[in-house]
């Protein structure tokens, strides 16, 4: 047993040379690379070292634009989806019929290939020649103006991309808010339902407080994947992000890396690092504020 | 208790006229969200069988078909490589799942099993890992792979993502749970590691690694942006490229009845997995998924 | 197959790190256990009991000292080249699979010439399973099992390699005080009739007490006294093992001995010619008390125990540790709870005195 330690090593080392050679070495390479300036991918030269590359994103429009896009979605869709799913959650949790029917319906977005039903939110609400699309029928009916999504004004397009993100990260929060309030023990209710408590007061001083870790948990994640967002950008309004003004970080540091604008690896990799700052700082404050409001 | 609850609850339904209302109001809203929910769904298996003409000739869209046709599906097929695309798809998640599952095996009972000074270190700096965002790593993963002459092919798109450190974590939580006698055991009767590995763990532990499965399954066929990266051959096209390029360059723009079908195509095998496997997704899910 | 144990030794490095040094959980363990013989290490928990039977089955190298199986050492032999078989504390029985691939997990280890076929295999797994009378049960999973079953399937699974020493770790300790006096009687009948040399370990000395033809009583490591379980409880060679053995255990009392006479307290309770004068620790069985009106020793009664065959007298005296004096005496004698007083002669075989400092036996 114990001269066999050498096997238990021989086990991980599969694991270690993955990750080393895809995550730990990228890890470093990435601050390399955002500090060499004027770095050409196809001869692997620089001019030199410093801070130029951060300079460059910070002052390139596309990037204010990104962050601008990025923040706004960030600040809608965190609170609202999580918002939302806490109502359905709790509305699930407090009735027995067709709850397990719900359940599976509400947790279809998680397993669809987000570029594709991506489409579907695009033919729905774009305006073509053909036709001004369903939802502007809608608008129609209510006596309103038709406005192109995907096309058009930049609130619009911002209003269905928030739309869109939070259909597809409902999933995984109505999920896990069911899961906690589910596993909260009955007694607690038992015992504020002899006492004659409202069902809101219930809620209210007890649900909410016991589930609160999960409910904070939720936020976190919530506000890390939303500063991430990309993909469901691009099945709204296609590869070309920057000319659609609904670029996001992300996607900045994939034009800068790659495709027709890309080519330049130390820009995108200050960018990267200035949204890991971003998301850092955001995680931090979270985490204070949590520590004086949940209840573990 | 359970049902004790829910026959009181019954009955409190009956005599309180307030408690119908609310009930009502909750039914409403969790209606309202399952069609949100449902509608993009039926919208575009609706769109997939209208025909190109009756599609384009409808200013105001109907809600139904007045002349089914299957005839998007044979274009989708025909028109773009669609089935090159699922093809790529299912070889890309099969290889990449497998080779996972082992690394991430292997390397959950070196930590289980492995007994050494400063271990729990080791494992907190291996846990730390998991704070490292995707994006950081992927323009160095991008230039590693190009310069080892992989793009636009399979071990390109496979090699970066079949380690997790999250699924070692959630594995070796699991291996743990196995209690040391059954090792001793084993050892007793002269059982090798890699054997009692394979017999006693593995089966023991078959949930999780189900789970697990199923969920980079999931990661694997919805993947883009990796993907995207790495290739810019059709022939290593995966779906969500595939759609990508549908969109931008397929069907001549605008042949939407089309494009919804290679939508339908896309969407269907996860969603039959899904259905077929609705408690182990969800529970796996809830235990340590996280989208993107 | 004799054991022998010689010299052995095991130290685990300290957990603690500010404590600093080894904890030694076995101290130089040096004794033979005769071929074919049930033998008990009994000890409390935490004495090192599991550890010498780790050392021996092979899952635990010694620092230390050499291991003996008949003439042969195996203390460089991994687990499965000494023929041991082992049943773990809490069974180990996998869990997934059915009982019959549990009893024959173990022979499909075997390389060579040894290689059993599919049919031998389950020829020797049936076998192992009659011995231990569980054969209708084969098909099932051990969550479908009893308690006791398990346990039997345990044991199936370790006599069926045919072992030359059989190792049970706390065998009994996981089932119901019903099951454990059956199961107890199960392991003796089963190790008679197979003669295997078998070493099981408890904390429980009635379990050890029993069922062992000797039994090991160990602490903190060290041992402190073999022999045959009477002998041991009769004759214990420390204020340890005195204690340790018997229920209800043995009531201790500070003493003082004067020109040959144990005083407890002001009376003289015993003759004891031969022992110096000075302080000693005192034990007396609860069966060495004879109650008597004129007894030497008197007690503030406390109350009476009526058990059916005999009853138990809970008393208390100044000069008792702990207080109460349990003595059990015939249930013909009755005894008037209402009295205050209590008087007793003292069974000089069941006194057994011990130096006040180091514990060792004076008589």
């Amino acid at each position: 047993m114990e001269k066999n330690q050498y096997k238990g090593w021989l086990y991980l080392l599969p694991a270690a040379l993955f990750l080393a050679a895809f995550l730990v070495y990228p890890l470093v390479d990435v601050f390399v690379y955002s500090m060499e300036e004027g770095y050409n991918f196809a001869s692997q030269t620089s001019f030199g070292t410093g801070l130029y590359n951060f300079s460059y994103v910070l002052h390139d429009p596309y990037f204010l634009q990104a962050v601008k896009n990025t923040f706004l979605m960030v600040v809608i869709t965190v609170p609202l989806s999580t918002g939302i799913a806490l109502l359905i959650s709790v509305g699930l949790s407090s009735i027995t019929p067709l709850r397990k029917l719900f359940q599976t319906i509400y947790f279809l977005p998680y397993v669809t290939n987000t570029l594709a039903v991506g489409l579907v939110f695009m033919v729905l609400f774009k305006k073509t020649a053909y036709s001004d699309g369903l939802v502007n029928l809608l608008i129609n009916v209510f006596g309103g103006e038709s406005v192109d999504f995907i096309d058009g004004p930049y609130p619009a397009k911002m209003f269905v991309m928030c739309l869109y993100v939070i259909w597809v990260v409902m999933p995984f929060k109505i999920l896990l808010l069911t899961s906690a309030i589910s596993s909260v023990n009955p007694n607690y209710y038992n015992a504020a339902r002899v006492d004659g408590t409202s069902p809101f007061r219930i809620f209210y001083k007890i649900t909410l407080p016991m589930i609160s870790p999960t409910v904070f948990y939720l936020i976190i994640t919530g506000f890390i994947g939303a500063f991430k967002e990309y993909g469901n950008a691009v099945a709204l309004f296609g590869t070309d992000l920057n000319a659609a003004e609904m670029n996001t970080i992300v996607g900045y540091v994939y034009d800068m890396l790659y495709g027709d604008s890309g080519g330049y690896p130390s820009y995108a990799s200050a960018a990267a690092i200035i949204l890991f700052l971003i998301v850092m700082t955001i995680t931090y404050l979270n985490l204070t504020f949590s520590k004086k409001h949940v209840y573990y | 208790m359970g049902d004790l609850n829910a026959a009181e609850q019954k009955k409190n339904t009956r005599h309180v006229p307030g408690e119908v209302i609310r009930k009502s109001i909750i039914y409403a809203g969790l209606v309202l969200w399952a069609l949100m929910v449902l509608f993009p769904f039926y919208w575009m298996i609706l769109t997939s069988v209208k025909g190109y003409g009756e599609y384009n000739s409808e200013r105001i869209p109907k809600f139904y078909a007045s002349s089914p046709t299957l005839q998007n599906y044979l274009d989708a097929f025909r028109t773009v490589p669609l089935g090159r695309y699922l093809l790529n798809t299912l070889i890309f998640t099969v290889i990449t799942t497998a080779v996972m599952l082992i690394v991430v095996t292997l390397a959950a009972y070196g930590f289980a099993r492995l007994s050494f000074p400063g271990k729990d270190l080791v494992f907190t700096g291996f846990l730390a890992l998991m704070m490292i965002p995707n994006e950081l790593v992927v323009i160095t993963n991008f230039a590693t792979i190009t310069n080892l002459h992989l793009r636009n092919s399979f071990p390109g798109l496979i090699l970066p993502s079949v380690t997790s450190v999250f699924y070692v974590y959630l594995l070796k939580e699991n291996f743990a749970q196995v209690p040391d006698a059954l090792y001793y055991a084993a050892k007793v009767d002269g059982t090798s590691d890699l054997k009692y590995l394979w017999k006693v763990m593995l089966p023991m532990c078959r949930p999780t690694l189900i789970t697990v499965g199923i969920l980079k399954v999931i990661e694997c066929w919805n993947s883009y942006v990796w993907p995207r990266l790495i290739t810019d051959d059709e022939a290593y096209f995966l779906v969500s490229n595939g759609i990508q390029e549908i969109r931008e360059n397929g069907f001549g723009r605008e042949n939407i009845p089309a494009m919804m079908a290679a939508v339908v195509v896309i969407s269907a095998p996860l969603a039959v997995l899904f259905l077929a496997f609705r408690e182990k997704i969800m529970t796996g899910v809830s235990r340590g998924g996280t989208k993107g | 197959m004799k054991v022998v144990l010689d010299n052995l030794t095991k130290k685990f490095p300290n957990r603690n790190k500010k404590a600093g040094g080894d904890v030694v959980a076995v101290d130089h363990f040096r004794f033979e256990i005769p071929d074919g013989e049930l033998v008990g290490l009994l000890g409390p928990s935490g004495c090192g009991k599991s550890t010498a039977l780790f050392m021996i089955c092979g899952l635990q190298k010694p620092t230390e000292g050499k291991i003996f199986f008949g003439e042969q050492e195996v203390t460089n032999l991994p687990p499965e080249e000494r023929g041991v078989g082992v049943v773990f504390q809490n069974y180990a029985l996998y869990p997934h699979l059915s009982v019959l691939q549990n009893i024959t997990f173990p022979l499909e280890n075997l390389k060579g010439e040894e290689k059993l076929t599919k049919e031998q295999m389950k020829e020797k797994a049936y076998e192992a399973a009659k011995l231990v009378q569980i054969e209708e049960l084969m098909e099932r999973k051990p969550h479908e099992l009893s308690g006791g079953q398990q346990q039997r399937v345990a044991i199936a699974r370790a006599l069926v390699k045919r072992p030359k020493v059989l190792l049970l770790d706390e065998p009994l300790s996981n089932l119901d005080a019903r099951l454990r006096l059956q199961t107890r009687e199960e392991i003796r009948r089963i190790q008679q009739e197979t003669g295997i040399t078998t070493i099981f370990v408890t904390h429980d000395q009635e379990e050890a007490m029993s069922i062992t033809d000797r039994i090991v009583v160990m602490e903190a490591g060290r041992v402190h006294q073999i022999g045959k379980p009477q002998e041991v409880y009769d004759d214990p060679v420390d204020l340890f093992v005195a204690k340790f053995l018997g229920t209800p255990p043995i009531n201790v009392f500070d003493g003082n001995v004067q020109g040959g006479k144990l005083y407890l307290g002001e009376e003289d309770v015993l003759d004891v010619p031969g022992v110096a004068d000075g302080e000693v620790t005192v034990g007396i069985r609860p069966e060495g008390f004879v109650l008597d009106e004129a007894g030497q020793l008197s007690c503030k009664l406390f109350g009476v125990e009526v058990m059916g065959r005999d009853v138990t007298v809970v008393s208390t005296h100044d000069k008792c540790q702990g207080g109460t004096v349990r003595s059990i005496i015939q249930a013909e004698n009755v005894v008037d709870a209402a009295k205050e007083q209590i008087r007793f002669n003292l069974k000089k075989a069941k006194v057994l005195l011990f130096q006040k400092e180091t514990g060792e036996r004076i008589r």
